[in-house]
């Protein structure tokens, strides 16, 4: 039976204590913070350990990286400025996300997660249910179409207002009117769409989605046989509609035990909110990926309701 | 066979539905972007830096220069106000002008050619240029002594020279005016932050605005000449002067001699070594003026 939204966690808290029911949630802030932490240690304490910010910055005063979406942006304002340490920052990121599932970046390095997991958290403590519908294609339009307006104006102008990069620079260099953009993420995330930016609109989001797809580490679900449809992982989770294909939906599928949509972030808080330990992260082969079912299939399912959306 | 057909049909309008507010979206962006893109001129870009276009489209925005620059004066633009693109780095010269150190340490680690690797002689830098914007304000027009940003100019005497005028209103003195050499001017700014008025009299500008430019047809016929070594059209005539009869005057020396009897020029009025005579007080008159 599903769990009413009051008692959301109970159950997890009482079987594997606070550190145990927010293991995940846990080191994803410390992870977040400590990149951030990182970034500030330079100018803040002279120690130079990162020096930039995650659109391109130099670990170590040796190691660039450069972050994909404005690569692909100079690429499609027809930049003259690419050299080989812009290429060879930008590969190093991509294969880097490439191995630990791209939407990773979401969950553990984004200073907006925090952002918008805070709105989803006062949306639950407030109640508020409604939610516009956005198509889930969204981000894919987004992300073409800002390659098309750096293209049209030859300039990374999706960086004029990237809440992303906002955020980042402005906590380390200065934020101006950047607060304002944070502000309303916050509140669309809040009032107007559940899941609103990161889960529906963020061209960045789509762009780690795209690389990551083929990501050998992954929530697994072995345990899913334990699964009693209490349906929290749904309501915590910042993608809910890929988690069917993972568990008993997909069993009777004879679908993989993994989340394999490449939307999934890896934050684990299904793991963290599942009293039963159905979830925990491991490893997809290839060979298990093959049975893979596309993310229509996965929407179908809720939508046929074989699988039952949270409530 | 029904139920495809509404799938299919809302399919289709979820498609443009998307499609029409992501369109709007970008509209929006990319009509932002004409102003968020403008670069105001009191907002200068750090040495190397590419023409403004081409630097929106290569700057990461990532501050790596803001950091390496040893006197701090970079900075990021921050969103809104009349600030530059997001995010790209500048200074300004009245508050905190580039001290242009030789090794330029804010450009080697720029991970993209935004700031141009290959330069390295920051004389070479032109991050603008200095105007002496304000005649009536600089102090120097009042044939007052200040020449600061004559001193204070790092490629000292040739981006800034001082040329000597009358001063007219005392009738006996010079007026020391700075004079700005676009040939050698870095656009460093060091100049406008040290100039000495409430305001500044000389600023550094984008070269956009500071420069004129002279038609591509234009030809200066004295320099054509030079180049060609003689004139392009017919040969030069020779000048008439009204001189007293016996008396010549020599192009190549600018010097006045008598002509001796048998109707050569003479040496009798070579000013170094003054006789006395016509031709030698004629000549005064001009190695004075000299």
């Amino acid at each position: 039976m599903a769990t009413p939204i009051e008692e959301l966690g109970h159950d997890a808290l009482a079987k594997k204590g606070w550190l145990g029911a927010y293991r995940w949630l846990i080191l994803r802030r410390i992870t977040q913070l400590s990149i951030l932490g990182l970034f500030l240690l330079g100018p803040l304490a002279g120690i130079w350990i990162l020096k930039g910010n995650l659109s391109s910055s130099l670990l170590l005063d040796t190691v660039p990286m450069v972050e994909p979406i404005v690569f692909l942006q100079m690429l499609a304002a027809g930049a003259v400025g690419i050299t080989t340490t812009t290429v060879i920052g930008f590969l190093i990121v991509m294969v880097f996300y490439a191995l630990v599932g791209g939407r990773a970046y979401c969950a553990w390095v984004c200073p907006v997660n925090i952002v918008t997991d805070t709105a989803h958290w006062l949306r639950r403590k407030l109640g508020i249910r409604t939610s516009a519908k956005i198509p889930d294609h969204a981000r894919w339009w987004m992300l073409g179409f800002v390659l098309v307006v750096a293209a049209a104006t030859g300039s990374l102008a999706w960086e004029l207002v990237n809440p992303v990069s906002l955020t980042h620079r402005g906590i380390i260099y200065g934020m101006g009117a950047g607060w304002a953009v944070i502000l309303g993420i916050f509140a669309y995330d809040l009032l107007i769409a559940r899941h609103g930016w990161c889960g529906h609109l963020c061209p960045m989001g789509a762009l780690y989605s795209a690389i990551g797809s083929m990501s050998a580490i992954r929530m697994r679900s072995d345990n899913r046989a334990a699964c009693d449809d209490c349906m929290e992982c749904f309501e915590v989770c910042p993608e809910p509609r890929i988690l069917p294909p993972a568990l008993k939906q997909g069993m009777k599928q004879g679908l993989p035990p993994a989340v394999l949509s490449s939307l999934c972030t890896n934050c684990g808080r299904c793991a963290d909110i599942c009293a039963k330990d159905v979830f925990a992260f491991g490893l997809v082969l290839p060979r298990e990926r093959m049975a893979s079912p596309s993310r229509e299939g996965a929407a179908k399912a809720v939508d046929e309701g074989t699988i039952k959306q949270a409530p | 066979m029904a139920a495809k057909q509404v799938s299919r049909r809302r399919f289709l309008t979820d498609m443009a539905r998307t499609a029409c507010g992501v369109s709007l979206f970008a509209l929006g962006l990319g009509l932002y972007a004409r102003r968020g893109n403008a670069l105001p001129p009191e907002f200068i870009r750090p040495p190397g830096a590419l023409d403004e276009e081409k630097f929106l489209a290569a700057c990461t925005r990532c501050g790596i220069c803001v950091r390496d620059c040893p006197y701090g004066i970079l900075k990021l633009a921050e969103l809104g106000g009349e600030n530059p693109a997001t995010g790209t780095p500048y200074f300004i010269a009245r508050t905190g002008p580039c001290e242009m150190c030789e090794d330029i340490p804010c450009i080697p680690n720029c991970p993209t050619g935004a700031l141009d690797h290959a330069l390295t002689d920051i004389e070479k830098a032109r991050m603008g240029l200095a105007v002496l914007i304000d005649q009536e304000a600089c102090i120097a027009f009042q044939g007052l002594r200040c020449e600061v940003c004559f001193n204070v100019c790092p490629v000292r005497g040739k981006a800034i020279t001082l040329e000597y005028q009358p001063n007219k209103r005392s009738g006996r003195h010079a007026m020391f005016i700075p004079v700005v050499h676009s040939e050698y001017c870095t656009g460093c700014g060091l100049c406008e932050k040290a100039c000495i008025l409430e305001r500044e009299a000389i600023k550094v500008l984008p070269i956009r605005l500071a420069k004129g430019e002279l038609g591509r047809h234009y030809r200066l016929g004295w320099k054509e000449k030079a180049k060609r070594g003689g004139s392009l059209v017919t040969p030069d005539r020779e000048h008439r002067f009204n001189l007293p009869e016996g008396v010549e005057y020599d192009y190549s020396t600018g010097r006045i001699y008598m002509k001796d009897k048998s109707g050569k020029a003479g040496s009798t009025a070579d000013p170094a070594k003054p006789k006395g005579g016509a031709a030698s007080i004629l000549n005064r008159g001009i190695q004075e003026a000299k």
